[in-house]
């Protein structure tokens, strides 16, 4: 009897899992309804963001997710490669512990803490610095040029993307260490007993054969890149204007649904803001499955436990 | 010839090493200027003042105790309700249905939910229960973090739960034991240690969510704990406040970040050192 009732009730709790992604999808759908009726498959590639004339389209804030998230990733890669490559080569064994918790500390404080600090000490001090120089020096350069021209602002794409790429650092320097950790020692003996030098073993022993989990732990990172609102919504300066520079303000999906959800009057702007966070939801989710994919075929195959 | 080459080699890794061990420090030196700053700036209002009076309106005086009391009810209830969904889920996951199909499926989903966008959450919180009900409250608050908490619970939950010895429980069922009991009487008091864990972890986590709560609890600038009307909560009113363009409202937010970044850092940093648990980051 006792068996039966924890047998359900478990059931159904672990059936939760199940519900509450469907219903977010469905309820996503729905809510986005208005827009799309209005819409059709235009909003996906109307640029055009009007709220006093009813105007909808995604283009925009779509492009923006996608040129932070990348170009945040662009710098947190070899950064984080570089960090995990320093834990477990070169730093003294007793201090990988601390070091390693040093790094999460930077994966734990709260978004709205990044984005502060990107508004009130990163721009004023250095952002607005980088920006002016940037464009002074390369606006005029060819091809490269177009990405830096007008006139450059503290609050601008490139800087989110910065932020970005600072928050999403530990979440791929620790999938990254936790995979060099799982080469075995006999592999790495074997290299230097041939005479490779440390980078050697790295990029010859460890890359390869940590190739899966790098890619899996990297495509995680880029979903934080993708759905991060407040670090973002603080520094992008939320316009929608369409422009190929990253050193002009921009917009996310994420930071518009923080700047203008409670904000939205008509029902057709509530619709359009739950239609590009539906979009935003199936690109993550996209991108996680893979990448779960990815690394639970490695554990299956290595014949590890899920850790 | 062959000088050369070692040369080379030789260059390519000291190279290689210098590079990683500028990355580290530039990694680390964002730490302690984001850290740096907080105690810097956050220090000015951290007095009596700032932990017993409520949010003032622009230009006078006040506190954040109706933002930290606010955070702290929504906080609980969510991780309340989040421990009794996400440790039912994992003895099905480790127990009834330990071969079910089902199993493998529910762990993926739990994976992708933990990395979906707690923004996005808020919006759904926010159309199935804010507009049906007609205003923002506490519970929706509550709801949305709930949904944000289960994923970390289960995660770490699944991860103590396999670590129970199948002889412990081959030598309950050769007793005879039924399975609750095997769940009650065996794996619970084992798995303690990590369930509390999970909560501590996802306590941190959803502590300085703030995307979340703009949709479902929104805001309250008065005293209240009402959970079925708008309530404050310490992220929500940082965010505010920093948007300003108040300096007094700077100031506060800057109090309430360092606080909620202290309070997080000594969890996360509980976790780790006293119970040698990892932090699950994703």
């Amino acid at each position: 009897m006792i068996d039966k009732l924890t047998h359900g009730l478990s059931f159904f709790f672990a059936l939760t899992v199940f519900l509450t992604i469907a219903a977010v999808m469905g309820s996503l759908l729905y809510g986005g309804l208005d827009c799309f009726q209005q819409f059709g498959w235009d909003f996906l590639i109307t640029s055009v963001w009007n709220p006093a004339a009813g105007q909808f389209g995604a283009l925009v804030p779509v492009i923006g997710t996608l040129s932070t998230a990348g170009l945040a990733l662009l710098i947190a890669l070899p950064v984080s490669f570089g960090i995990s490559y320093c834990i477990t080569e070169i730093i003294p064994p007793f201090y990988r512990f601390p070091f390693t918790i040093i790094i999460e500390l930077l994966a734990v404080i709260p978004s709205i803490i990044y984005g502060m600090w990107g508004l009130f000490v990163f721009i004023p001090y250095v952002g607005l610095d980088i920006s002016v120089w940037l464009s002074s020096a390369l606006q005029n350069q060819f091809l490269i040029g177009q990405f830096f021209t007008g006139p450059a602002a503290g609050l601008s794409i490139l800087t989110a993307s910065f932020i970005l790429a600072i928050m999403i650092i530990p979440f791929i320097t620790v999938t990254f260490k936790d995979a060099f950790d799982l080469v075995p020692l006999r592999l790495k003996e074997s290299g230097y007993a041939l005479g490779c030098t440390t980078w050697e073993i790295i990029w010859h022993i460890i890359v390869p054969h940590t190739r899966t989990q790098l890619v899996g732990g990297t495509m995680l990172g880029l979903t934080r890149a993708l759905g991060e609102t407040m670090a973002v919504a603080f520094v992008i300066g939320n316009a929608y204007n369409i422009t190929s520079s990253v050193l002009q303000p921009g917009t996310t999906i994420a930071s518009s649904l923080a700047n203008e959800f409670t904000e939205a009057e008509s029902d057709v702007y509530t619709a359009s803001l739950i239609s590009i966070g539906l979009i935003l939801f199936l690109v993550t989710i996209i991108i996680s499955g893979l990448a779960r994919y990815l690394l639970v075929r490695l554990k299956r195959r290595s014949g590890g436990r899920n850790e | 010839m062959s000088n050369y080459l070692l040369a080379k080699r030789m260059l390519k890794n000291t190279l290689s090493k210098f590079l990683a061990l500028i990355s580290a420090v530039f990694a680390l030196s964002f730490l302690a200027w984001i850290l740096g700053t907080l105690i810097r700036r956050g220090i000015v209002g951290f007095n009596l003042k700032t932990f017993t009076e409520i949010t003032p309106p622009p230009g006078s005086s006040g506190g954040l105790i109706n933002a930290i009391v606010g955070s702290y009810m929504i906080v609980t209830i969510a991780t309340f309700f989040a421990v009794i969904i996400g440790v039912f889920a994992v003895i099905f996951l480790c127990v009834y249905g330990r071969n079910s199909f089902l199993t493998p499926m529910t762990r993926f989903i739990n994976d992708i939910l933990l990395s979906a966008p707690s923004v996005i959450l808020g919006l759904f919180v926010y159309t199935v229960y804010v507009v049906k009900v007609g205003h923002f409250s506490g519970w929706a608050g509550v709801m949305a973090l709930t949904i944000i908490a289960v994923p970390i619970i289960i995660r770490t939950t699944d991860n103590v739960f396999n670590l129970v010895p199948n002889e412990l429980r081959e030598a309950a069922y050769a007793l005879g034991a039924p399975q609750w009991k095997i769940v009650w009487k065996i794996i619970l008091p084992i798995a303690k240690s990590g369930i509390i864990t999970g909560v501590i972890l996802s306590v941190a986590r959803i502590s300085g969510e703030t995307a979340p709560l703009l949709f479902t609890a929104l805001n309250n600038q008065f005293w209240s704990v009402d959970m079925n009307k708008p309530i404050a909560s310490l992220p929500v009113v940082i965010f505010q406040y920093a948007m300003s363009p108040y300096n007094d409202w700077h100031e506060l937010a800057w109090a309430g970040a360092l606080f909620l970044t202290l309070f997080v850092f000594l969890l996360n940093i509980s976790v780790r050192i006293l119970f040698r648990q990892k932090i699950v980051l994703h």
